[in-house]
């Protein structure tokens, strides 16, 4: 279970998060949504402490990880996989070098099961023949899906998607859609997914939580959240201009 | 008033804290550099591209240097009838400070800012971020190896600098302007000592240290866009240029 509690942000006078209060349900997908700028990324760091809070506490299995020691804290990050916003992967290695770093860093995994598991991932994702490719040599979606393999390498029991969908075009965005809705029912993670591609990412989540003005306005499933009679969800869901979010 | 003393204090608050984090971000290198287990393989990567890498350039800079010094050194010998003293002049000078300063120079040019731009452009595109998420710390990843590297390396090109520069000193001195090859090496027994390769030695470890945490700090903490990452490459230059410079001074008056 991950807990966040009354967590404060801020980035020299601007403050981006301002008392959040959040439960993520363990083996579910929650999306958390809201304009840009308005703090998701900033959020989705704070739960495996790439950024530390101002105030606050994020604690993951009743353990507040903001006050935690680095040896502490990287045993807790090894619990997580990440998807970031442009994959990164690490361009002075081949796709299946990416997706093995962590095996071959953390574990003592033999490189004959290294590959194997390596291989099947790169499977699973769809880019079983593109392991010998350098990350400058792949589109945006494959850089994704092999962001989304090197993620899941370690069987984590938490995986943060940071826009996985940005900057994709709608089959590519509804196809890592369906890829992260298959891998989460074939390994049962805890996902938490930052985007603000919707309805599409509705259908991949159970719950949605929206940000707006540094704190969380509502979280409900999707069927509730986009009923809400909440003029924030409601300005957002429409995409209005007119209303409670300030429009520059 | 009061404000201006207040903007005068945070400047100063934020130079000190900035100082405070590149001392600590030092410090951390050089602890996780001799904390289990060795990344051999990336210690080995690193000599090649602070070492092999840079041979060339350091090579043909002390080629050219110690030709330089074998024209102005015959020049200003010449006065006092004392060009036999050439060899004994060059070598002293490679040695004890012309060796190691250029030659860091080289370095900073070559491999430095490239490390700079290198981990700039990781900051920016996440890379870092998700070396930290991997639970691999990106500093025993990254500067740790660059230093060892840098501190095996370093030493090894200054040598070669050294000697290519003698070289050219020899061809200019001896071949060019008549000077007897015999008391150009004569000259140059003599006068060197084993203090003056050994200081020539630690000042060449220590450039190599200076080069490897400065480039890599700013390249770790550049702003996370294009001119962030040109701003930090243009700064570990400029700052690993003056920090040479101070410690070859202060050197220079410990080990005179």
């Amino acid at each position: 279970m991950i807990r966040v509690t009354n967590l404060y942000k801020s980035f020299r006078s601007q403050q981006v998060l301002k008392g959040v209060n959040l439960e993520f349900a363990t083996g579910k997908i929650t999306t958390i949504v809201g304009t840009s700028g308005c703090g998701k990324t900033v959020l989705l760091k704070h739960l495996n402490a790439l950024f530390l809070p101002d105030s606050g506490e994020v604690s993951i299995n009743g353990v507040d990880i903001t006050q935690l020691r680095q040896d502490d804290l990287y045993e807790i990050r090894s619990k997580f996989g990440v998807l970031f916003q442009g994959a990164a992967l690490l361009d002075s290695m081949t796709v299946f070098d990416n997706v093995a770093f962590p095996l071959r860093e953390k574990t003592k995994t033999s490189e004959s099961d290294v590959k194997k598991k390596v291989d099947e991932r790169l499977e699973q994702v769809g880019l079983g023949a593109m392991g010998g490719k350098f990350p400058a040599e792949l589109s945006g979606g494959m850089k994704k899906r092999a962001g989304l393999a090197r993620a899941l390498i370690m069987d984590p029991e938490i995986v943060l998607f940071d826009e996985p969908t940005t900057g994709l075009d709608p089959v590519l965005a509804t196809s890592i859609h369906q890829l992260i809705a298959r891998t989460h029912a074939a390994f049962g993670f805890t996902g938490v997914v930052v985007s603000h591609t919707i309805p599409q990412v509705f259908e991949i989540s159970d719950y949605v939580a929206m940000l707006a003005g540094g704190v969380i306005e509502e979280i409900s499933p999707p069927a509730v959240f986009s009923k809400s009679q909440n003029p924030v969800v409601q300005q957002f869901i429409h995409g209005r201009t007119e209303g409670p979010i300030h429009v520059l | 008033m009061i404000s201006f003393l207040g903007r005068v204090g945070r400047f100063a608050q934020e130079q000190i804290a900035g100082m405070g984090r590149m001392f600590s971000f030092f410090m951390s290198s050089i602890f996780l550099a001799f904390r289990p287990p060795a990344k051999i393989y990336l210690i080995i990567y690193h000599i090649k591209t602070i070492g092999v890498d840079s041979l060339s350039v350091v090579a043909l800079s002390g080629f050219f240097t110690g030709m330089v010094m074998g024209f102005q050194g015959y020049y200003s010998l010449r006065k006092f009838n004392a060009e036999s003293w050439l060899g004994s002049v060059t070598a002293l000078g490679l040695l004890r400070e012309l060796g190691p300063v250029l030659s860091a120079f080289m370095v900073t040019g070559r491999t430095g800012s490239a490390m700079a731009a290198e981990l700039g452009t990781m900051r920016a595109t996440e890379q870092l971020d998700a070396l930290d998420s991997m639970a691999i710390n990106p500093i025993k990843y990254l500067v740790s190896p660059r230093i060892i590297a840098s501190l095996i390396a370093m030493p090894l090109l200054t040598a070669i600098f050294d000697v290519v520069g003698i070289f050219g000193s020899y061809l200019v001195g001896v071949t060019l302007l008549g000077v007897s090859s015999g008391s150009f090496f004569a000259g140059m027994e003599n006068a060197i000592v084993f203090h003056d390769v050994y200081s020539g030695f630690i000042k060449s470890i220590s450039f190599g240290l200076i080069i490897t945490w400065i480039c890599c700090y700013k390249g770790f903490h550049a702003p996370p866009m294009a001119t962030g990452v040109s701003q930090a490459t243009t700064e570990s230059v400029v700052l690993s240029f003056v920090f040479i410079l101070v410690w070859d001074y202060f050197l220079t008056s410990i080990m005179l």
